[in-house]
């Protein structure tokens, strides 16, 4: 029996086991929103499709499940663009289900038409432009294979309306068969037994451990290898949570504006073993002079990670749950103790802290929602200082707790994340912790939360600033702070301090906004309301926005200078 | 140094368009790229020329072989192959001049298909080395208009020793 094209399309997300959709229709996905009228898939109206493809990015996160979008052509599929880079970027299982106008209408400048496959290409880890009802069965489960298998990534499949309309036998393949597609899964025996004499020899060894760790679902192991060898484990911003922060061998996060003591760390290591990790150049700093005493192991699923950005002295290819677990066989741990107790010395030398002041600090903000959570939250972030800060003064225990843009660095991503997570783990409490700048880039969510009833809650770290960007202008630029007051004019601070000089004065106001959606919102302006406002925020079964006033000219501290050495940090209390 | 990269693909609608990208996306230039179809059913062969140090090419080659399209890449520079090129030249030619030019097309074992009043066009095959000398060659006499398919590379199958 023939079946039409959209009615396989519903099939094949229910074969695949997605339950929830997120996007927006459009012409030329009509007939797909016709199927799912009936269909047991439970769709979420975005109010737009960037915030779609970043709430499938957010629920791929929580779980490791495929996330799915759609949205229509032309403009629907260009604002997926910014969504689906982002999950390029992280590597996140994506599936984006684009329309495109009719076969014969291709390359016509019909209505809505853009040359999406042609737009995506270099943001997708593939993408198909689909040409006869034929194809889909075969083309959707590919998609859905290739974006999970590997290194995942998003997959986007572009479905032409007479495609969606048009009839097939076609069934839904129980094979797959890619040649030319084969990941390598299992490290190399040799290597392995080599990074374990390594191990046995080092002194001074690290764990850099990335968000391959997270996406190959490994952090039992990779706590095996480092609690058994007693090597200190530091990771990357997307491998928060690999590894619980409150275990002495923690570092917590390296590069930037990782710990001090992870950095000195990095610089003094004898045997670095990257994992699941790609040297990003927030990470290393001056890339010639990253862990300059070490020798360098990598283990990583994809072989263009390796040797890419700095020479690698043993290399492991393969997906890193089965290369850890291999390895802990044959595991002989070296004497670290020296090294441990250095450690010790710099954690207590060049703690994370802040000054209190007792003004209203947003790492105070970010340790008491870790208290009133009990480190049980999700946390999703915007990008900037925000994120930093959420990384730096919450503790990351559990993989998949932390989601935030990192590749990318896409203002907007936390809010639609934090509901796709939501929606992904009905029982968990999602926090998104905002700037009042990017939270703004995708406020209108506001709607779908309320409408949807996901009660999550923003933390807004309202300063009044992009204050990143200020914070760069602060130290690097004189002190110019151009075009980054959100008050509405470079001259803010002058104008629009009040007279104690504490507060610009034109903030937004985001707790009326938050009514005005429907959702609570809640003003904090003051450092001991601040708890009473968080518990009060969980207390309600609803999208709260909680818009803490901070001072606004707080920075980021430590922080390596953009192309400096790790050693050159600057530590921010002095 | 340049590198011969000969790269199997499955001949699909776009795979021209990710292979280029990836060049341009990751900075890398292409000297040539000669594309076709090969002994097998839905798949073509790519070679192309393309010069970088070690560090790149290995960069090029992994990030080759992680498109999907793309079957098998093999670098020929240092293995034993031959290369060919394939090249069209239209000569300004009066009939003064004109048995000079057939001598040297003769000598390069060259072959003239078009003639007119004031033109002769050539085809020449052969390596590189031979394409560009007898492009010098014929320059002197004006050359109005030229075509190259670039590059194509196959492995030599012959390894013993004589």
């Amino acid at each position: 029996m023939s079946k039409k094209g959209a009615e396989i399309i519903i099939d094949i997300l229910r074969c695949e086991g997605v339950k929830d959709l997120f996007g927006i229709p459009g012409g030329a996905v009509i007939d797909i929103f016709d199927m799912l009228y009936d269909a047991d898939i439970n769709f979420y109206l975005m109010r737009h499709e960037q915030a779609a493809a970043h709430a499938a990015d957010g629920y791929a996160r929580a779980t490791g499940k495929v996330g799915v979008c759609i949205a229509t052509s032309g403009p629907g599929a260009t604002n997926l663009v910014t969504g689906i880079a982002t999950a390029y970027m992280d590597s996140i299982p994506l599936v984006a289900l684009t329309g495109q106008v009719a076969t014969k209408l291709i390359g016509n400048d019909a209505f809505q038409e853009a040359d999406t496959t042609g737009i995506t290409r270099p943001i997708t880890k593939h993408n198909y432009l689909v040409r006869t009802a034929d194809e889909l069965p075969r083309i959707l489960k590919e998609a859905f294979y290739l974006a999970r298998t590997g290194r995942p990534g998003p997959v986007l499949v572009d479905l032409p309306k007479d495609v969606q309309q048009g009839e097939t036998n076609e069934k839904y393949p129980d094979k797959i068969e890619l040649r030319s597609y084969k990941p390598t899964l299992w490290g190399h025996p040799g290597q392995i037994k080599k990074l374990a004499n390594a191990i046995k020899h080092s002194k001074r060894p690290v764990i850099y451990a990335g968000g391959g760790v997270i996406s190959s679902g490994a952090s039992e192991e990779l706590r095996e290898l480092a609690i058994k060898a007693k090597i200190p484990v530091t990771t990357t911003l997307m491998g928060l949570g690999v590894f619980p922060e409150t275990h002495p061998l923690s570092l917590k996060m390296l590069g930037m504006h990782g710990t001090q003591y992870a950095n000195y760390a990095i610089m003094e290591a004898d045997l670095l073993i990257a994992i699941g990790a790609r040297f990003d150049d927030r990470v290393t700093g001056k890339v010639e002079e990253f862990a300059p005493k070490a020798k360098i192991a990598h283990i990583d699923i994809d072989p263009s990670s390796i040797r890419k950005n700095v020479n690698v002295d043993i290399p492991v290819v393969g997906d890193v749950k089965n290369v850890l677990s291999e390895l802990n066989k044959i595991l002989q741990p070296g004497d670290t103790s020296e090294w441990l107790k250095q450690i010790e010395q710099w954690k207590r030398d060049y703690p994370l802290t802040y000054r209190e002041d007792g003004n209203l600090k947003p790492q105070y903000i970010i340790e008491q929602i870790y208290e009133v959570t009990k480190g049980k939250a999700i946390i999703t972030t915007e990008v900037g200082q925000n994120q930093m800060w959420a990384a730096q003064f919450y503790k990351f225990t559990k993989p998949r707790t932390f989601l935030s843009s990192g590749g990318l660095g896409t203002m907007g991503y936390g809010f639609p994340a934090a509901l796709g997570a939501q929606v992904a783990c009905p029982d968990h409490i999602v926090f998104d912790v905002a700037g009042d700048g990017s939270f703004q880039m995708n406020i209108q969510e506001l709607a779908t939360a309320v409408n949807n009833n996901l009660p999550v809650k923003i933390a807004i770290l309202n300063n009044g600033y992009l204050g990143m960007v200020r914070q760069w202008q602060e130290m690097f630029y004189n002190k110019r702070y151009s075009g980054v007051c959100l008050a509405g004019d470079y001259e803010c601070v002058e104008k629009h301090t009040d007279s104690s000089g504490k507060q610009p004065l034109m903030l937004l106001n985001f707790v009326k906004i938050a009514e005005a959606y429907g959702a609570v919102g809640i003003r904090v302006t003051e450092k001991k309301q601040v708890r009473e406002a968080l518990e009060e925020a969980l207390a309600i079964p609803k999208p709260v926005v909680l818009d803490f006033h901070i001072e606004p000219e707080e920075n980021v501290f430590p922080m390596v200078p953009a192309g400096a050495s790790l050693n050159q940090m600057i530590g921010g209390l002095a | 140094m340049r590198h011969v990269i000969s790269v199997l693909v499955e001949n699909r609608p776009g795979v021209l368009s990710r292979i280029s990208g990836l060049f341009s996306a990751r900075g890398y230039n292409i000297e040539s790229l000669s594309v076709g179809e090969t002994e097998e059913d839905g798949t073509a062969r790519m070679t192309i020329v393309v010069e970088g140090d070690d560090w790149i090419l290995e960069q090029i080659n992994k990030q080759l072989n992680k498109l999907i399209d793309v079957i098998k890449v093999t670098d020929m520079t240092g293995d034993s192959f031959i290369d060919r090129e394939l090249l069209l030249i239209k000569v300004n030619s009066s009939p003064t001049v004109r048995s000079e030019i057939v001598e040297i097309v003769n000598i390069f074992r060259a072959k003239i298909v078009d003639i007119s009043p004031k033109t002769l066009t050539v085809e020449v095959t052969g390596s590189e080395p031979k394409v560009k000398a007898i492009i010098g060659m014929l320059k002197p006499f004006g050359i109005k208009e030229m075509v190259r398919t670039g590059k194509i590379a196959i492995g030599r199958e012959f390894v013993g020793k004589v």
